[in-house]
């Protein structure tokens, strides 16, 4: 890792529900340099929120506490709303995991995403939209040109998720958090997009935050990976030794997936440990308290 | 015991007609799983629903158990084939209880012995008797496609027609989908026809797959021939090599096929 860009200690996120108060994210601290960090969980494990916390986008009646949080050594917890948005969007940007909720129905994609490098860039607008047209065509977009005029409805999901994706590196953010960013997308074109977010980070040395229930992807693609459950990091490794991870949790997540090149009878089911909300945590395959 | 011959199914007319899927044939054995394998738009969903009825304008010709079917499906070929869809959370009513969504196919095929059926089915499927009376907002999505599966097989069908029925789930929830259908297989001897763009899924649960590319099948191979990496087609030689994972070189010599 080099220098570190984004550095969390101690985050919770609670939700303070009528049944009481839900903890999302239970104390969790971890950096981000000019680096492909992988965020692997399963549903509920607090990966997204994880996201969300770092741009401040979690709503009341959540929660979000941390010792500290600082941005290429801004404090986060410390600014006010607009400085906030001087930095989302512009210097850290996210991919929301559902595109069809992210986007703006009743805007084309074309001026949606001319609208977010406007809303940084004081540029004409003819600028703006040979820009978006670029972009388009580098997230491999067929014909962008008839894209930009389509509205969301008209796109399918896979075009979405590469539409979100322009959208939100046309401000060419330090930071990206992706949040299931090709999970829609079919092998061939997620192979695509992920070489865009890979040259981004190492020619341009942007930091990426990349969330993702894929095992196996994020041991290729990343460069370290940390598995979140109930809402704590339990383990912490290099992305190429994650098939020697030390966690049960990890190495139950690891078993219970079909492989291609053998035969493996019945899949193995993990068997939660209860142990493991509170339990060990292992970091670079070492066991810390 | 599924027979497919040169299905062609188009959408639209005129010049604005997509033809989804273009003159494909294979056959399914009794007892068998068979793939269907490909990249969105690639047409093997459609092939899914022209098979189950869902999608009337085919042309072609279809056989399931020797039978020829006709563009509307009598309710014998209903008990017969049964499908299970990708979305738990779309599949089900939001407003019927797991005992309505259950009990709805066999009053429709008038079967009695309605309770014992029930319980049946969802012991089957791993779910106690306690989850007869919940809504689909109180289940997990495991327990969703759980139900989905006990309402597939409540009316006892030969075939179960998969589409993707575990992409949305968790890795760990996707395990035990699989092996509950593996053990649902053995035990009823059914027939499954299974599609989906997940090659390990393909690997572990069928014996023979199909890979589609634009509606066409590019190649038909045997899941020995597809773990030795043994393809002929260059487009499933891509797929299965995108696949194994990220690689930055692998990236740059992606091609279109067409």
């Amino acid at each position: 890792m080099t220098q570190s860009l984004l550095s969390v200690e101690g985050l919770h996120v609670r939700f303070h529900t009528t049944k009481g108060v839900v903890e999302a994210v239970r104390g969790i601290s971890f950096e981000v340099g000019r680096e492909k960090l992988g965020i692997v969980g399963e549903s509920g494990s607090g990966k997204t929120m994880t996201g969300r916390s770092v741009l401040r986008l979690v709503r009341p009646p959540g929660e979000v506490v941390a010792r500290r949080m600082t941005f290429d050594g801004v404090d986060l917890m410390g600014l006010s709303e607009v400085d906030m948005r001087e930095i989302r969007g512009r210097r850290i940007a996210m991919v929301m995991q559902d595109p069809k909720f992210s986007l703006n129905p009743v805007m084309t994609v074309g001026s949606q995403i001319a609208e977010a490098y406007l809303v940084h860039h004081k540029v004409a607008a003819a600028q703006a939209r040979a820009r978006t047209l670029d972009m388009l065509a580098a997230v491999k977009i067929r014909d962008p040109e008839r894209v930009y005029g389509l509205y969301p409805h008209e796109c399918s999901g896979g075009m979405g998720q590469r539409i979100m994706i322009a959208m939100m590196l046309i401000p060419d953010p330090d930071l990206l958090i992706a949040d299931e960013p090709t999970s829609a997308l079919d092998v061939t074109v997620q192979m695509q997009v992920l070489a865009i977010l890979d040259d981004l980070v190492t020619q341009r040395g942007m930091g990426l935050m990349f969330i993702s229930h894929d095992l196996n992807l994020v041991a290729s693609f990343c460069d370290r990976v940390v598995i979140m459950y109930a809402g704590r990091i339990v383990e912490t490794c290099r992305a190429s030794e994650l098939q020697d991870a030390k966690h049960p949790y990890t190495r139950g997540l690891l078993a219970s997936l079909p492989r291609i090149d053998r035969p493996v009878g019945d899949l193995s089911v993990l068997s939660r440990d209860p142990a493991w909300r509170e339990g060990p945590v292992f970091v670079d395959g070492e066991m810390r308290s | 015991m599924i027979e497919v011959e040169n299905l062609t199914v188009t959408f639209g007319v005129g010049a604005s007609a997509i033809r989804a899927v273009r003159g494909i044939s294979f056959r399914v054995d009794e007892g068998e799983t068979f793939g269907l394998v490909g990249e969105s738009g690639s047409g093997k969903s459609t092939v899914l629903r022209a098979l189950s009825g869902l999608n009337p304008d085919w042309t072609g010709v279809l056989r399931v158990d020797g039978q020829v079917l006709g563009q509307r499906r009598s309710k014998a070929f209903h008990k017969l084939v049964q499908m299970v869809f990708q979305d738990p959370y779309g599949s089900l009513h939001p407003r019927h209880t797991v005992d309505r969504v259950l009990s709805e196919p066999l009053a429709i095929h008038g079967m009695g012995d309605v309770d014992r059926r029930i319980e049946t089915a969802l012991a089957e499927v791993g779910l106690g008797p306690s989850f007869r009376f919940r809504y689909p907002h109180q289940l997990s999505g495991g327990q969703r496609q759980r139900v989905a599966i006990a309402r597939a097989l409540v009316l006892e069908p030969k075939v179960l027609l998969l589409d993707e029925p575990t992409s949305s789930l968790d890795v760990s929830v996707q395990a035990e989908i699989l092996n509950l259908l593996q053990r649902l297989k053995r035990e009823r001897g059914l027939t499954f026809m299974l599609v989906t763009h997940n090659l390990a899924v393909v690997a572990h649960m069928c014996d023979r797959l199909a890979v589609m590319n634009a509606g066409r099948v590019v190649e038909e191979m045997s899941v020995d021939e597809l773990r030795r990496g043994a393809a002929t087609h260059a487009y499933t030689l891509q797929l299965l090599n995108a696949s194994l994972g990220y690689d930055r070189s692998k990236a740059r010599d992606l091609v279109t096929f067409e």
